[in-house]
């Protein structure tokens, strides 16, 4: 397998705070894997200094070999790095279809017109929004919305697609669903980072899990030895339990 | 069309004309991309001293009238990648102190401007003072259906749909692979050049300018109204705009002569207050 995506040493540093240090991490095409760590751990920042939000302070982010650490976020989105936002971001007054159709347009590569008015639809069929595919976006429920994100993560066309809590504030039919389309897309060959708080879908879906803690990688490797491992036991759940355990 | 039409709608009309395009330029970089410019007065008056300035030095008018354009384009091009990286209210009063600036300029650059004792535009030959009037209609005419183009082929391009993604989530647009900083420079861009021209036609009318009077706040803000009245974003909502306010400044300023700045204050409150989504937002309602 080849490479894809290849953070070195790469920190982000808000004032005084440490929210990523010194991060190694490689992710080879076709992977899936999973995100996690406790609330504050640095995982969205992770997210912004991969797509250019907050561009790291020190250290190299390379893309499909190329050297990206400087990039913009629409530059970001050209090169195939899509994502979806933990607190979802349509176009409120767009119908649903133009949301798409936005992401085909200017992150996919399209022309404007016709044909990527069809290939929005494609998407939203695929993700089962196209009866909506006429309303305005802000007419959406919070599970449409998530699944509208997938959509437009997809029509971006993404190499790398980097997903943000896409199930978070759904119910389980729900999440059922948003899995078998993660799958799905998966199985289409498109890389996938994913974070997730819930060890169901992570479990289900990733090749690999890699935990941040306090803006550190902790540990990385197969599910079943993750959810074994002492430091994350630990970096969850705490000192004394880790301790009880083994 | 106008042969014996008296001298005061002549006037009415290209005043309205004038109106529209201000309008409709404003509404590239305030309806579209929903960043509420205060610039247009600055290129009004850059446009209208550019013109009258090249005339000054022998350019013939319709020349210096594209000169204008090209200044104005030029400097809201420089002024956009400068301004347009920040983001809403501190690009709008940043906008606001730029005709502030540029009067000032044009203040001290007497040598080339006149300075405070303004600056003559030769008058253009011609048989009549009539034909004048109607030769300056047809002029600001033929800027307003520049303008109007432009407005129709931006709204069906992928220009016009990235100012709206622009306009309701400036960071998802982003995200989804819009250039934001050019794609506003642009809009900003189409809000300055025909402006300029605008303001160079303008200068050509009144044969002689000064700079209280083309660096005129009011330049800036009644385009606002003029958009918000007629809805923003939208094809004819400026042009309904600029007509609606040109007919209501008329009828205040003939009648209420001594509170008429009071009654426009007034309407834009009301206008903001009920109004927000223009006149046009009716007809939208009720689909």
């Amino acid at each position: 397998m080849t490479t894809l995506l290849q953070l070195s040493g790469v920190s982000r540093h808000f004032g005084g705070l440490k929210a990523v240090s010194s991060l190694d991490l490689s992710v080879d095409r076709g992977e899936v894997i999973g995100l996690i760590g406790p609330n504050g751990a640095g995982k969205t920042t992770l997210i912004n200094l991969i797509t250019g939000v907050h561009p790291a302070t020190a250290g190299t982010v390379r893309f499909a070999g190329e050297d990206v650490t400087r990039q913009q976020p629409w530059q970001a989105a050209r090169r195939g790095i899509a994502r979806t936002f933990q607190i979802v971001q349509p176009f409120p007054e767009m119908t649903v279809l133009e949301n798409v159709t936005a992401a085909a347009l200017f992150a996919g590569g399209l022309a404007y017109g016709e044909r990527a008015e069809a290939a929005a639809l494609e998407h939203l069929q695929f993700v089962g929004l196209a009866d909506v595919a006429g309303k305005r976006a802000s007419t959406l429920t919070l599970a449409m919305r998530k699944r509208l994100e997938l959509a437009k993560g997809l029509a971006m066309n993404p190499k790398l697609l980097l997903l943000d809590e896409v199930n978070a504030g759904l119910h389980s039919t729900e999440i059922d669903h948003a899995l078998a389309l993660i799958r799905a897309i998966a199985a289409r060959g498109v890389t996938i980072l994913i974070i997730e708080h819930l060890m169901k879908v992570v479990l289900n879906l990733c090749s690999r899990i890699v935990v941040l803690h306090h803006g550190e990688l902790i540990a990385s490797g197969d599910p079943q030895s993750i959810v074994r491992d002492p430091r994350v036991v630990q970096a969850y759940l705490g000192r004394r339990y880790a301790d009880a355990s083994h | 069309m106008p042969t014996g039409v008296d001298a005061y709608w002549l006037r009415l009309g290209t005043t309205m004309l004038m109106y529209g395009v201000l309008a409709m330029s404003w509404n590239f970089i305030g309806g579209m991309a929903g960043y509420p410019s205060f610039a247009s007065a600055a290129f009004f008056g850059l446009g209208a001293y550019a013109g009258a300035v090249a005339q000054k030095y022998g350019l013939p008018m319709v020349v210096a009238w594209s000169l204008a354009g090209a200044v104005a384009a030029l400097f809201a091009a420089a002024l956009g990648f400068a301004l347009l990286r920040l983001r809403g209210h501190y690009f709008a009063i940043a906008s606001l102190v730029v005709a502030e600036v540029l009067r000032e300029i044009v203040n001290s650059a007497t040598n080339l401007t006149g300075g405070g004792m303004g600056l003559n535009i030769p008058v253009p030959q011609m048989a009549s003072i009539a034909d004048q009037a109607r030769f300056f209609y047809y002029a600001m005419l033929g800027v307003a259906v520049l303008a109007f183009g432009a407005v129709l082929v931006t709204q069906r391009s992928r220009l016009g749909f990235g100012l709206r993604c622009i306009q309701q989530n400036e960071s998802a647009a982003d995200m989804l692979g819009v250039n934001t900083t050019l794609y506003k420079v642009n809009a900003f861009i189409l809000s300055g050049v025909f402006v300029g021209v605008a303001g160079a036609v303008y200068a050509s009318w009144v044969h002689y300018i000064e700079p209280p009077d083309v660096f005129d706040v009011l330049y800036s803000i009644k385009p606002i109204v003029m958009v918000l009245l007629g809805g923003a974003g939208t094809l004819f909502g400026p042009l309904i705009g600029a007509a609606l306010f040109l007919s209501l400044e008329e009828l205040v300023w003939r009648n209420y002569l001594s509170v008429h700045t009071g009654v426009l204050g007034l309407l834009i409150v009301l206008l903001v207050l009920f109004l927000p989504k223009g006149i046009l937002a009716f007809r939208l309602r009720r689909t």
